[in-house]
């Protein structure tokens, strides 16, 4: 490190490490913030960067290490604590409330008002009014919160972090739910802040955008501090190449591999939202018996809905063939997953398990009616059976199947999911995010019962925005954005860098 | 499902501290009722005399029958405010049935239905009741609580509308209109028991039944532990709402046939406040309010709990005021005795499971 580069530098992590039981999320680590510059920050998910942020926040504290803020020691034992300190965060999903106006938003839990006098309302409009004109918004500080856009409401994440006299600003992938023009928006409010003086940690997968918006650039990997450049001296290939490493891609797949006729066909599907945004636009796309599909995007390029819509959740426009058999846009869920389609959701915890039941009820739940004696009562034997068969192929550690399924680890919960499905003797089965939030032990699982059953003659669909996932267990890649279908590529000629320029398509 | 007497422990391991809490947290409604009976055989004489423990029974299946109905309802994380209101209610319709008959105006008769037609049409319309609430909650999204206490007012209004606020009496029929026989429904015994304590029993077995050995039942607690995994799994998730609410108006109407025949006669305040009761029986039972979390029997044990309470209080002539208090305390003791059973299996099962 050089001498003259600690004037520049308005904070510093030096040595972070954090270690969680059974995995170092991040290894000795050193990371500088230049003052009034974006710092941009990029890793694979996993590789430590909001930990690292977490940090940085005062959100969690490292298990050793050192943070200097302008070359002075500082601990932060919370993130009201690094507020006061001027750092501040604006976290992905945002804490805001709806039925408050703006102002109120910004001074929640700090409300001015001493004693038992009403809060000084006329105080906080004013300083509301002034943030608003330091970001160059016309926003009344009155105005109901959900009477704006999100790009908006973003704003008012930012200048609440603004009100705290912010030195530093962290924003956590700030652009995943706004659109072009918004994006543009939050880009000048950005440019206007480094101008003032503020340092920005900038947090996205988007790599045109970082390219955009960035002057510094740091990658992790794996928990550790991969690279550091300035972002007039790179381009993308060599951000993928750093991210990704060099190390071959685990491949799943043995060559040679045979598909037999179409199980899923999609024509032109399209799904407007109730606001009248387009979340998938007319997507075409086919898998075949005995083939894996992945589908590569980034969050928000419309990979859930184009799962929930092919079961039934939405109300789609298109057509979608099942095993060479018409399935009309009314077929309900249940008849779907009867005919031979099921899910394995993306948010496991709110979409995926029944925390308070049994592994045994969470597993059969959607396979009842296979099981039925006399068409009314389960057969539990039967049931039984097909209970301990599942846990056994899947290799799921439980003590006992009658254990409610919170007891469980991630990696097994998800697992019991999948189990779920396979319990249906799926043709066609679509699996959305199937390896968030478990280790990697379990990743490898996942994916070798993902081959295993494709081996079998089922149709696998998933969704991923690993690089790594896809290229590992994909025999055809097909890259989403902005609800569109951008690439449908074989695995053999997919290289990383364009499947990430394919996913970063027309936004 | 969590019934409140089943020990889940391993004969392997040793009963550990935790383990032996749990166990007894697990039946502290059947301790419940244990001590409760004790504490009465000592304190008022003559009460395990078989004639007032019938007669402490037949006022539990009243009590029962709409804690039993309304289970399922609670199970899926809903709430059924309506069920007293419904039990007046289908009380008066069969008193109109019996005493005034249909009235067809245009033919200028009256047709009294014999007690074998009035019976089903009361239960279809307690049924229908219930598959309006259900209708209203899952088709435009009106909050349970909020959906119930409206037909609460409507169905109570009714029955006064019914009468005019006035008591049917003389429910036992005319011979000559072939219409009697309904106050056997509340008098007869079979085997020296009343068929109100045999149709507890019996509905009790049925929905219980239902609850583990149905797809019905398991949808139920699907719903109960997480609705949109429910949807996902293919659960449909508003049918299954839509049966839960009448299942509870249906149990409902049986109570209200129960309690007119026992009077003889029908009166529109009849069932005030009573769903109060059914509610708390449940989550004595150990029924989580949230959902997911139920069981049948514990349902049934948790009416035996309060009626037992009631008529224990009132025999060693304790006051009503008193008798309000003393149950107010035991729900409160008891959900938050099912918290802490709550947080000590989540932690046996996570120790289990390591």
């Amino acid at each position: 490190m050089h001498s003259s580069d600690t004037a520049d530098v308005v904070m510093r992590a030096e040595a972070i490490s954090m270690v969680y039981p059974g995995t170092i999320a991040l290894n000795e680590v050193d990371y500088r913030v230049y003052r009034g510059k974006v710092n941009v920050i990029i890793g694979e998910n996993g590789a430590g960067k909001s930990t690292l942020m977490k940090i940085l926040a005062g959100v969690q504290q490292p298990t050793s290490g050192r943070i200097f803020l302008n070359e002075e020691q500082v601990t932060f034992s919370s993130t009201r604590d690094a507020a006061s300190r001027g750092v501040g965060m604006v976290h992905q999903e945002l804490n805001l409330f709806g039925n408050l106006s703006v102002a109120e938003n910004i001074f929640l839990g700090r409300e001015r008002q001493r004693g038992l006098m009403p809060i000084d309302t006329a105080e906080q409009h004013r300083i509301t009014a002034e943030l608003m004109a330091r970001l160059n918004q016309d926003i009344a500080p009155s105005e109901l919160l959900s009477n704006l856009k999100v790009g908006q409401q973003q704003l008012v994440e930012i200048a609440k972090a603004l009100a705290d006299q912010a030195d530093v600003l962290i924003l956590d992938e700030p652009t995943s739910a706004l659109s072009k023009t918004e994006i543009e928006l939050l880009f000048e409010v950005i440019r206007d802040l480094t101008a003032q003086g503020v340092s920005i940690i900038y947090i996205s997968h988007r790599l045109e955008e970082l390219m955009a918006i960035g002057d510094h650039i740091t990658i992790l990997r794996d928990g550790n501090l991969q690279s550091e450049a300035l972002i007039e001296a790179i381009d993308v290939p060599w951000i993928v190449r750093e991210m990704l490493g060099s190390d071959p891609v685990t491949d799943f797949l043995k060559p040679g591999r045979e598909f037999g006729e179409p199980v899923l066909e999609v024509r032109n599907l399209s799904l407007v939202s109730t606001t009248g945004l387009t979340l998938v636009d007319e997507v075409s796309l086919e898998v075949r018996a005995g083939e894996i599909v992945g589908v590569y995007g980034l969050m928000g390029a419309g990979r859930t809905e184009l799962m929930e819509c092919l079961l039934g959740l939405q109300r789609y426009q298109g057509e979608i063939t099942l095993d060479g058999q018409s399935v009309h846009e009314g077929t309900s869920t249940s008849e779907r997953i009867r005919r031979g389609m099921c899910l394995v959701p993306e948010d496991r915890k709110k979409n995926g398990i029944f925390p308070v039941s049994s592994v045994s009820n969470n597993m059969t739940i959607s396979s009842l009616w296979r099981r039925l004696k006399h068409r009314f009562t389960i057969d539990e034997p039967a049931e039984d059976a097909a209970v301990n068969s599942a846990i056994n192929t899947l290799s799921i550690k439980v003590s006992s199947p009658d254990i409610e399924i919170r007891a469980l680890s991630g990696g097994n919960q998800q697992k019991v999911v999948i189990g779920r499905t396979l319990l249906t003797d799926p043709k066609m089965l679509l699996l959305d995010e199937p390896t968030r939030g478990i280790d990697i032990g379990a990743k490898g699982d996942v994916f070798d019962m993902m081959v295993s059953l494709s081996e079998r003659g089922i149709g696998v669909l998933f969704s991923t925005s690993d690089l790594k996932e896809i290229m590992a267990v994909s025999d055809r890649i097909l890259v989403m954005s902005g609800g569109r279908l951008t690439a449908n590529v074989s695995r053999h000629d997919a290289t990383e860098s364009a499947l990430v320029s394919a996913s970063a398509q027309g936004l | 499902m969590n019934t409140p007497h089943n020990s889940t422990s391993s004969p392997a391991s040793i009963m550990s501290k935790d383990n032996l809490l749990l166990l007894v947290l697990k039946m502290r409604t059947f301790i419940a009722l244990f001590l409760i009976l004790a504490f009465f055989t000592v304190m008022v004489p003559g009460f395990l005399e078989p004639s007032s423990l019938v007669i402490m029974v037949k006022h539990i299946a009243i009590n029962a029958f709409l804690a039993l109905g309304i289970t399922f309802v609670i199970i899926t994380a809903g709430i059924d405010l309506s069920i007293g209101a419904i039990l007046g209610f289908c009380g008066m319709v069969a008193g109109w049935l019996i005493t005034k008959g249909i009235v067809l105006p245009m033919l200028g008769i009256a047709i009294f239905p014999s007690i074998w037609l009035v019976v089903p049409m009361v239960l279809v319309i307690g049924g229908l009741i219930g598959a309006l609430n259900g209708l209203l909650i899952t088709r435009y999204n009106v909050a349970p609580f909020i959906c119930t206490l409206g037909t609460m007012y409507i169905v109570r209004g009714a029955a006064m509308l019914l009468s005019g606020g006035e008591t049917f009496t003389g429910l036992s029929g005319n011979p000559q209109l072939g219409n009697t026989g309904f106050e056997l429904i509340g008098s007869a015994r079979l085997l020296g028991l009343p068929y109100a304590i045999w149709m507890m029993f019996i509905l009790a077995a049925v929905i219980a039944y239902i609850a583990k050995r149905t797809q019905f039942g398991r949808h139920v607690f699907a719903i109960g532990d997480n609705e949109h995994s429910a949807e996902l799994s293919g659960v449909k998730v508003a049918r299954v709402k839509v049966w839960v609410y009448t299942i509870s108006g249906l149990c409902a109407a049986l109570a209200g046939i129960v309690v007119s025949s026992q009077l003889v006669a029908s009166h529109p305040a009849t069932g005030i406040a009573f769903e109060m009761n059914a509610i708390a029986a449940v989550v004595l039972g150990g029924t989580s309010l949230a959902g997911g979390r139920g069981s049948i029997m514990g349902t049934l044990i948790g009416a035996f709990v309060i009626g037992i309470l009631a008529d224990g209080l009132v025999m060693m002539g304790v006051s009503e005021f008193w008798q309000m208090v003393v149950k107010g305390l035991v729900i409160i003791v008891a959900v938050i005795i099912d918290q802490k059973q709550s947080r000590l299996q989540h932690k046996a099962a996570i120790v289990k499971q390591k």
